[in-house]
């Protein structure tokens, strides 16, 4: 028998606007020494199901209909609290999405590492905090936190995304569970970091032949580190296999239409841009933010300073897609902002068409405003939630004087027929809407106004994968149809070299490298571009596997 | 923090400014004197005594040295306590007040975090619903009906502790805690609730869970102190409050504390009375929020450590 087994679950959300059914008759297992993935798009119900296996579901709403999860030949679903305190100290371990956000900045790491052991509800088990301390530098150590004694007294703010990531990694192994559960662990993370992180996965589950279910949206990352998978959508379970069959001899639709969602190779369309035709010209750009952790006195006027965009010099051609490509606080976005003139410029200036819109008034800028616009990150906060998306779209029209009471019902119509979204849900609001179309509701606004340049800030790093494959191409469709000019900031290279003519990598500040895209991919002459670029995680079990070999 | 502390005290001082003098203008411009009575008083008596507060200068005089006492601690003679200074009045009121609103402080926090707390462990339940209903119940209630309603039923039906009095009689301090004291627990209840909800629903309080950590650790060591802050944030001015709002029931219970004197002093034009009680409660005000500010970030380590650096 396996170490896990889970037959039937179902799990359903009671909520307001009726049942969801959240996770609908699932069963997998997992024994010592594997690691099952657990594949979907948001709202599959991948962590539904393990969050119920710890009892870590708000119930209310949620409720477990059915089904059972034996662990040791103990039903998860159905033992009582006392149980199952034990069951969560000393035997599951669970690793979260966002670092950031899981550990409390109260209390310092070293404090929360130590508590399942100092309260482990099993008293024969529970150790003093001596004993328990030493037991956690240890492991710090193991995760790769340097200097452990010094770091156990730290609070999680002094730590960085990847670094509490590895502090989350210690305080999941510390009673050495059989059963260790890791959510989206590198979602949140920088490609470069991820692969660390996943590398340390790896290597601990070796070592120590625990049983792992890995969640992720992400299959590249999945095809490394997965021994089987099961690919799930709204609540049920498309396709399980080992990862091979999965990767390489799936039958099944959904799972071929996830495989082919992802961005792959080369840009398919042909380059439009116009050479010696420059429409932005930057020239040596400063934006630096003052840093007010920093005192005001003592320091000197250097360091006061957080460098966002350092010295940055870099032009736009007519009809080009420059990708900008950098990792997180690489001040790609502030760049954009910069040329924009929606964040302030420190030093240097910022050419539009031959005219220095960096020595612009805010009024002088206006006419411009118009020829330049942007798309932003997260569909789900750049809407404002109060206005229709009628008022949404006509908004810049009216502003700019291009529409009139009698044309603006037939230009917005319009509008929404260019980002394929149906003219009746004109008098909706953004919340009606799911993330990807909100995001084609953004892109209407930006296209609107008829700009000549636009300036995409990550925007579709908030889309599941076969979303983000729709509106990636929807942008490539629109830049080709309205002649656009693009700037288009991400941290994905892939998507980033599905899109771009052109690609300038940027790290703290500073532009580490430019190229043609393919030729940038084939020969890439810095050591962090390389670094960068190997780091990226491809569908494709076989090189993945031998990669996190080579790394662990 | 020390370097944050002076910063603040610093910038209090053009708010006192503003508030003694428009305090002054005010008090000045109001019909009436502090020697306008019902009896008519003869002229030159009225002269010998204007001429005895400075009252016969030009405005601008009495300002310039009103200011002048004041920088030096001095809030000058009560016009309607002859022989006796403001400083001396607020002196003898102030022991009586500040130990009044000491305990109703205590009942405040103690009954208002808890019920804040108990709720918000089981939102949207009985448990939930029936301290939140108590607490809106408790911050419409006024406290010239709360503390009369208490000396009826435990002062007078069940004779467990006196009507009134301050310090004569053992347990003469407990209604009138209670009183001052529940407008506020209310308040804070709410306060706790919510900043408990916020903070419960943090993925740190998943992740705490996940570790097999027993639901009362959860409360009590992940949770309250974050939940807390928007709660000790209140302090400051609630306390500040506490001393200035006591006067209705030092009236009930007959506490010889400061509030009769602040709004005596009104009713008396005793213009150097009503001045130094304002600068008084200013003054108080603009300490108490600062020790909560101080309280608030002493308890963020990101805040507390950057407060560090700043030294």
């Amino acid at each position: 028998m396996a170490l896990l087994e889970v037959n039937g679950l179902k799990v359903h959300f009671h909520t307001r606007d009726g049942l969801v059914k959240a996770v609908d008759d699932v069963s997998f297992s997992v024994d010592c020494g594997e690691t099952l993935a657990i594949v979907g798009e948001s709202g599959s119900g991948k962590s539904v199901t393990c969050y119920s296996l710890l009892d870590l579901l708000p119930k209310p709403p949620a409720k477990i209909e059915g089904g059972s999860a034996l662990f040791d030949g103990v039903d998860l679903l159905t033992c009582d609290s006392t149980q199952m305190r034990s069951f969560r100290s000393n035997d599951i371990a669970m690793i979260f999405q966002d670092p950031m956000t899981s550990l409390n900045p109260f209390i310092t790491i070293g404090e929360q590492l130590i508590e399942p052991l100092i309260y482990n509800p099993d008293k024969s088990r529970a150790q003093t905090r001596s004993a328990a301390r030493l037991r956690a530098i240890e492991l710090l150590d193991e995760v790769g936190i340097i200097d452990p004694e010094k770091r156990f007294d730290c609070y999680p703010h002094e730590f960085s995304g990847g670094m509490r990531q590895r502090v989350m990694i210690a305080m999941a192994l510390i009673n050495e569970p059989r059963l260790l559960i890791c959510d989206e662990p590198t979602t949140a993370l920088d490609v470069t970091i991820q692969a660390q992180i996943l590398a340390l996965i790896k290597k601990l589950q070796q070592k120590r032949n625990v049983a792992v279910i890995f969640i992720s949206h992400d299959l590249g990352v999945v095809a490394g580190i997965a021994d089987n998978v099961i690919v799930m959508c709204e609540g049920t379970v498309r396709e399980t296999g080992d990862t091979e069959a999965i990767f390489y001899r799936t039958q099944n639709d959904y799972t071929k239409k996830l495989l082919a969602a992802i961005p792959e190779g080369a840009k398919v369309m042909p380059s439009r841009v116009q050479q010696d035709s420059p429409m932005i010209e930057v020239k040596n750009l400063k934006t630096y933010f003052r840093d007010y952790s920093k005192p005001l006195a003592g320091a000197r006027s250097e360091k006061r300073y957080i460098k966002a965009v350092d010295d940055v010099s870099l032009h736009i051609q007519r009809g080009e897609i420059l990708g900008l490509v950098g990792e997180s606080g690489s001040g790609k976005s502030t760049l954009g902002r910069s040329i924009l003139q929606l964040a302030p410029i420190t030093e240097g200036s910022v050419h539009f068409s031959g005219t220095e819109i960096s020595a612009l008034s805010r009024h002088q800028l206006i006419p411009w405003r118009r020829k330049m616009q942007m798309i932003f990150q997260d569909p789900y906060a750049s809407l404002n939630p109060r206005m229709t998306v009628y008022e949404t779209l006509a908004e810049p029209l009216l502003y700019h004087g291009l529409a009139n009471a009698k044309t603006i019902n037939h230009q917005v119509q319009l509008l929404m027929d260019d980002v394929g979204l149906a003219r009746a849900n004109l008098r909706k609001y953004p919340h009606e809407f799911s993330g990807g179309q909100r995001q084609r509701i953004a892109i209407g606004r930006a296209i609107a106004t008829k700009p000549e340049l636009i300036i995409a800030d990550e925007p579709v790093s908030a889309l599941d994968v076969t979303i983000q494959a729709q509106v990636l191409d929807l942008i490539l469709d629109l830049v080709e149809r309205h002649n656009l000019t693009m700037l288009f900031i991400s941290h994905d290279l892939s998507v980033v070299r599905y899109i771009s003519d052109r690609v300038i990598v940027m790290n703290k500040g500073v532009i580490i490298e430019t190229g043609e895209t393919e030729a940038l991919w084939a020969s890439p002459q810095q050591p962090y571009t390389q670094q960068l670029l190997e780091a990226i995680p491809l569908a494709d079990p076989k090189s993945e596997r031998a990669r996190l070999a080579s790394a662990s | 923090m020390f370097r944050f502390a002076i910063t603040r005290l610093l910038q209090a001082v053009p708010v006192i400014l503003v508030v003694i003098s428009i305090t002054f203008l005010l008090v000045h411009a109001a019909p009436g004197g502090p020697f306008s009575a019902d009896k008519a008083v003869p002229p030159e008596v009225l002269k010998a005594l204007e001429a005895q507060y400075n009252l016969d200068q030009p405005l601008w005089q009495q300002y310039m040295g009103y200011l002048g006492d004041v920088v030096r601690g001095d809030f000058g003679p009560s016009f309607k306590y002859p022989g006796r200074s403001v400083n001396e009045l607020i002196a003898s009121g102030l022991p009586a007040t500040a130990e009044l609103a000491f305990y109703a402080m205590l009942v405040a926090l103690i009954i208002g975090a808890s019920a804040g707390v108990f709720a918000a462990m089981r939102p949207n339940t009985m448990q939930d619903y029936l301290p939140m209903s108590a607490a809106m119940i408790g911050i419409c209630m006024p406290s010239f009906l709360l503390g009369p309603l208490l000396v009826l039923i435990f002062g007078i039906h069940l004779e467990w502790v006196p009507v009134s009095g301050w310090g004569d009689a053992p347990g003469d301090k407990i209604l009138p805690a209670i009183t001052l004291g529940t407008g506020y627990a209310a308040y804070i209840a709410r306060l706790s609730r919510g900043g408990m909800l916020e903070i419960l629903s943090q993925d740190y309080i998943r992740t705490a869970r996940a570790k097999g950590l027993s639901e009362s650790l959860i409360i009590t060591k992940h949770a309250l102190r974050g939940g807390l802050i928007p709660v000790v944030a209140f302090l400051g001015p609630a306390f500040a409050g506490l001393v200035g709002g006591s006067f209705v029931v030092e009236t009930i219970f007959q506490i010889p504390g400061l509030g009769r004197f602040y709004v005596q002093a009104a009713f008396n034009r005793d213009y150097t009375m009503i001045l130094g009680t304002t600068i008084f409660f200013a003054t108080l005000i603009i300490v108490f929020n600062l020790i909560s500010d101080m309280i608030a970030i002493w308890l963020n380590p990101k805040l507390r450590q950057q407060g560090q650096g700043d030294n």
